[in-house]
């Protein structure tokens, strides 16, 4: 292998000093330009949480006031959501690994790249404005006509940050379907792409043509706040419900946005710790497409009880079956590829199982809600709070985190402690599901959402899920340390240290070059061909 | 790798570097189809951010159709007529910048471009007036809305997206001006070749767009309705 | 203390039942197709475990008829709750004919309903045992969400729009009753309780007090209003006779028809240019601001309550041209 004879110069230590990060095209450098504003934005996120679930532990709202408790959870969906879910795998793991394993030097735009990052720290900078000066209590689905004429608080900052925020996902987006298409190493043909260059793909498609709806739908919220537009507004004859078509049509696309990119993740490490190809590789690739196609055609299934015709109602409830097809075959596919595999239990595997323990759970209950019948009682009830956090956390999260456990050799360089990383998948595993479980219960007792005050007998429940959140937050709280330990005592990890196929693993050293490879790559064969390695099966 | 050493070698050994090829690139071609197709996806992600006021547009013009004959008279067709001329022409002046960039002529170039500008400078001054007028009118939507016809609820909301369609639209052409200055500035300081004006010619895509988003809108604004609201206003 | 901690909410309405029986249907497929992937990662995980890490798996790459089989299969099965759950969907909002007709609007934050026979109460509502109920709702500020867990019924209250929901109580008792839609600071406190009674007490309980009925309400409305002053029964005034005119259609000067019901009325109230009964100037002023929400409810009340008149003059020529 070539990377034995490479001079130790890498992205990391080419140049030096803070001018040297904030002025960066490398793709590289920009994904770990993210990572640090993500973590900030991911451990505001958590505080916030902290607060709600403190707060929830007594039936009575006796720690905060009602309006601290609205400007709490609304806080802790907007850092959630947009500074964290959405670029998280994307802007992070995208950045870092997709242009290495394509074969390319950079993105197609690394200016625009680096652009996209700042325009994402002005917006996040905004919404942090927003929050000091007073908050914001309108929920992060920011619903008309309560944030365009009844909410006194800071809606117009933290919309103009999200706003902002948008672009950041678009150029983003833009950026990675141009690199995909035209930047590719010679050699490098569709069908031989690793599954996550599919899903940051089909996740491009989604930010493209999703955020800029959003965007505009919260800039008529906003004329309509600070003019008085009136196109929202009932009074003049506009309609209310006209938003949350146009805030779904984007919003509910958004969430494939969070959690396809962990898919592909998860087909990456499953590969790579089963030692063998993906099973039905072009079934996961399209599954990919498919689910973000189909998640343009489902939105309306969130106004289910919203006043919209039963008829269409029907039809957008048969629509949100059909997008739960594709997300089984991948679960299915990935099952079947641990199949006579040699499976090697490593800490980024590890997360995988915590991750398909918790998607599944997360998805199946999607079909819960997608059933009309059920979810007119269980809308706006704690049951979609627990669904949605099982795809957002256990799913979106959990991927993640076996992704950056996969790359982090190769991004840094050095390994982390197998067995610290172990215990804290499981204790993110065991605290995520004692904190969401109960509210699946809860929810199907009635119990809505969003409420600072809430009946005395549901309060065992809420004291388990709150009980819960300590466990998870020590899970987190104890990766953030044995990540942090690494970077300074972590050993080397050597160019390839999982002995996995991929341009980034055996192409070039960890931490890679300044321009990636020395020499351009030329791909003559599939993503995952372990059985052509020479080693013994198993 | 012998492979990877060969195409090293090819990829030194071919035409010198031209001092517009980024260092990512493997040459001229491939960074010009990566600016073509990027700008093309930008444009997508324009009709998508339009399309939400489209769309409130469209529902709204179902609902209220009265309302929208009857707000949308309210505009000055002459000066919108006028405006669509000049868009038109500017398109035209627009795509010639390009062809003489592609055969390079830089005079003619940087001639197109300045009339090009010209050109998108009269529609926005045309603009002013009519917001102007507009604002004198009170038919700005907002507490002091004024509205003497039958509808005067459902007017507003015809003249929120009328200032939110147009005034987006306004704003696309001042980032297209600015834009064009720019290029202009490039083209006579002789930056481009035939071999390299992609620049020039993402621009002329940009500004193209944007005249055919004034294409949507002056029939979807202006002429709702419009015969038969003639008629209506004539008995 | 166990037993204080509720796992499965009340049953009180006749949907509660239908509602659960499809829960639990979707929980055990979806209980089976978890345990079965679940199962299977774990077996997998441990039986073709590698301690060394340097093994590679058997060359599988794939099986089209697997591929098929679980696409096709999962399809089919989620067609079958997808059939269900519409069924059931269609029984909750599509209320019976005969039903007990209550009236409510939230604001922030509270619900306020209105019986037809004069009492009104706050976030408290009665209804008699074993009779089919229909609440029609609407928000007077922002959006709302009238949610009574115990009946499995929900629907959002949206300004500008009447909402509604139906329910036959099936068990006498104190049930919760919740606003579903965040609606600002107190929205949590946006609740009450429903009150489900046999229908002796709940006929003592309706005559122990209260104002005007709803119909005698909407008439003092519609004579307060000046609605009289055009609107003749025998429809030879300047407005249409709106005698008998409820649940009919009627044809409009542009030529489409549109069903006389709740929205229509209000919305002809509220701004009556907009869909201009057919043959008929538009003289009729808005009475926006003039009344208030629970004011339009009893005057829909007063029409419903108007028997049709013989049909004569104008409202013959509008039923003619509607044909």
């Amino acid at each position: 292998m070539t990377t034995t004879v490479l001079p130790r110069v890498n992205y990391l230590n080419h140049e030096h000093g803070v001018a040297s990060w904030l002025l960066t095209k490398d793709h590289k450098r920009i994904g770990i330009l993210y990572l640090i504003v993500v973590a900030v934005a991911f451990f505001l996120g958590a505080i916030f949480a902290a607060g709600v679930r403190m707060e929830l532990t007594t039936p009575q709202g006796d720690l905060v006031s009602a309006d601290t408790y609205n400007k709490l959870f609304t806080a802790h969906g907007v850092m959630m959501v947009f500074f964290v879910l959405i670029p998280v795998v994307p802007a992070i793991l995208g950045n870092f690994a997709m242009p290495l394993m394509i074969g390319a030097k950079d993105v197609a735009f690394p200016k625009l790249n680096l652009l996209s990052w700042y325009v994402f720290v002005i917006g996040f900078l905004f919404t942090i404005a927003a929050l000091i000066f007073g908050g914001v209590d309108t929920g992060w689905t920011f619903y008309t006509p309560y944030s365009s004429t009844a909410s006194n608080s800071n809606v117009m900052l933290t919309g103009l940050g999200v706003f902002i925020a948008g672009f950041s996902s678009i150029l983003t987006g833009l950026n990675f379907m141009v690199t995909i298409h035209r930047m590719r190493a010679p050699g490098m043909t569709w069908f031989r792409l690793p599954l996550f260059v599919w899903a940051i793909y089909a996740t491009a498609l989604v930010q493209v043509l999703g955020t800029p709806v959003v965007a505009i739908t919260v800039l008529m919220m906003a004329l309509e706040r600070a003019l008085g537009f009136g196109i929202f507004d009932p009074r003049l004859g506009g309609d209310p419900v006209l938003f949350q078509h146009l805030f779904w049509f984007y919003s509910h696309p958004a969430v494939y946005i969070m959690i396809l990119p962990p898919m592909g993740a998860i087909s990456e490490v499953i590969a790579c710790f089963s030692r063998k190809n993906v099973f039905g590789y072009s079934f996961v690739a399209f599954s990919s497409l498919a689910i973000a196609v189909f998640g343009f055609l489902v939105w309306a299934h969130h106004l289910f009880v919203a006043g919209i015709s039963p008829y269409s109602a029907m039809v957008f409830s048969f629509l949100s079956f059909a997008v739960a097809i594709p997300s089984a075959v991948k679960t299915f596919n990935w099952t079947a590829t641990l199949y006579q595999g040699a499976i090697w239990w490593r800490a980024p595997m590890m997360w995988v199982f915590g991750f398909i323990g918790l998607f599944l759970i997360g998805g199946l209950t999607g079909l819960f809600l997608a059933s009309l019948g059920l979810d007119v009682h269980l809308h706006d009830t704690y049951f979609v709070v627990a669904h949605f956090h099982y795809i957002m956390v256990g799913g979106a999260i959990m991927g993640f985190l076996a992704g950056l456990h996969f790359w982090w050799p190769k991004m840094t360089g050095r390994m982390y402690s197998d067995g610290a990383a172990t215990l804290s998948a499981l204790l993110v595993f065991v605290g995520f599901n004692l904190t969401f479980g109960p509210q699946f219960i809860l929810g199907y007792l009635g119990m809505p959402r969003r409420y600072h005050v809430y009946p005395d007998e549901y309060q065992v429940l809420n004291v388990l899920s709150s009980a819960g959140t300590s466990i998870l937050g020590v899970g987190y709280t104890l990766t953030a340390v044995y990540l942090i330990y690494s970077l300074f005592r972590g050993e080397r990890a050597g160019a390839n240290p999982w002995l996995a196929t991929g341009l980034e693993w055996n192409n070039t050293d960890s931490p890679p070059l300044p321009h990636n490879f020395s020499d351009l790559p030329v791909v003559s064969e599939g993503a995952y061909e372990y059985s052509k390695r020479g080693m013994k099966v198993a | 790798m012998p492979n990877g050493a060969a195409a090293h070698a090819d990829h030194h050994g071919h035409h010198a570097h031209h001092p517009a090829l980024q260092h990512h690139f493997e040459s001229l071609e491939q960074q010009h189809e990566a600016s073509t197709l990027g700008m093309w996806v930008f444009l997508v992600t324009e009709v998508m951010f339009f399309g939400g006021l489209l769309m409130a547009y469209l529902l709204y013009r179902v609902w209220y159709p009265g309302a929208w004959a009857e707000a949308s008279l309210a505009l000055d067709i002459v000066l919108g007529g006028i405006n669509t001329a000049v868009l038109i022409a500017s398109s035209f002046t627009m795509a010639m910048a390009v062809r003489a960039a592609q055969t390079g002529r830089h005079q003619h170039t940087v001639r197109w471009l300045i009339l090009t500008m010209a050109l998108g400078l009269t529609f926005l001054v045309i603009k002013y007036f009519e917001y102007a007028h507009k604002f004198e009118l009170r038919e700005v939507p907002g507490p002091d809305f004024e509205w003497h016809g039958q509808f005067p609820y459902q007017a507003q909301i015809f003249f929120s997206l009328y200032f939110g369609l147009t005034g987006l639209h306004a704003l696309h052409m001042i980032i297209g001006v600015t834009l064009l200055a720019v290029i202009t500035w490039m083209a006579a300081k002789g930056r481009f070749t035939p071999e390299w004006y992609t620049p020039v010619e993402m621009s002329g895509l940009y500004w193209h767009f944007v005249d055919i988003v004034w294409i949507f809108l002056f029939p979807l604004l202006y002429l709702v309705d419009r015969a038969h609201g003639v008629a209506q206003v004539g008995v | 203390m166990l037993e204080s901690i509720p796992l499965f909410p009340e049953q009180a309405s006749s949907l509660a039942p239908e509602v659960d029986n499809l829960y639990f249907f979707v929980l055990a497929i979806t209980g089976f197709f978890a345990l079965l992937v679940a199962v299977l990662v774990v077996i997998f995980a441990i039986k073709y475990r590698d301690r060394t890490g340097n093994r590679v798996g058997a060359p599988i790459t794939g099986s089209i008829p697997l591929e098929l089989g679980w696409s096709i299969i999962p399809f089919f099965v989620s067609m079958a709750i997808f059939v269900w759950a519409t069924v059931v969907f269609f029984h909750i909002v599509r209320p019976p004919d005969q039903t007990l007709e209550i009236y409510s609007t939230g604001k922030r934050w509270m619900w306020r309903f209105q019986h037809i026979d004069g009492q009104s109460e706050i976030n408290e509502l009665h209804v008699p045992l074993g009779r089919p109920v229909k609440v029609t709702f609407t928000s007077e500020d922002v959006l709302h969400s009238l949610y009574v867990p115990a009946f499995r019924v929900k629907a959002d209250a949206i300004p500008g729009r009447y909402s509604s929901i139906w329910f036959t109580p099936t068990k006498t008792g104190q049930y919760h009753l919740f606003c579903a839609e965040y609606c600002g600071t107190k929205h949590s406190g946006m609740i009450g309780s429903v009150y489900v009674m046999d229908p002796d007490e709940y006929q003592a309980w309706l005559s122990g007090g209260g104002g005007l009925s709803m119909t005698a309400r909407g008439e003092q409305l519609f004579q307060q209003l000046g609605c009289v002053s055009c609107h003749l029964n025998d429809g030879s005034g300047r407005g249409p006779s709106l005698a008998g005119k409820f649940g009919t259609q009627e044809t409009l000067a542009n030529g489409e028809t549109v069903n006389v019901d709740d929205t229509y009325l209000r919305e002809s109230i509220l701004t009556p240019q907009l869909r201009l009964v057919a043959g008929y100037q538009p003289l009729m002023p808005t009475f926006q601001g003039l009344v208030n929400e629970e004011g339009v409810m009893s005057l829909i009340e007063y029409i419903k309550s108007l028997p049709a008149a013989p049909a004569t003059g104008a409202a013959t020529q509008t039923q003619a041209q509607g044909r």
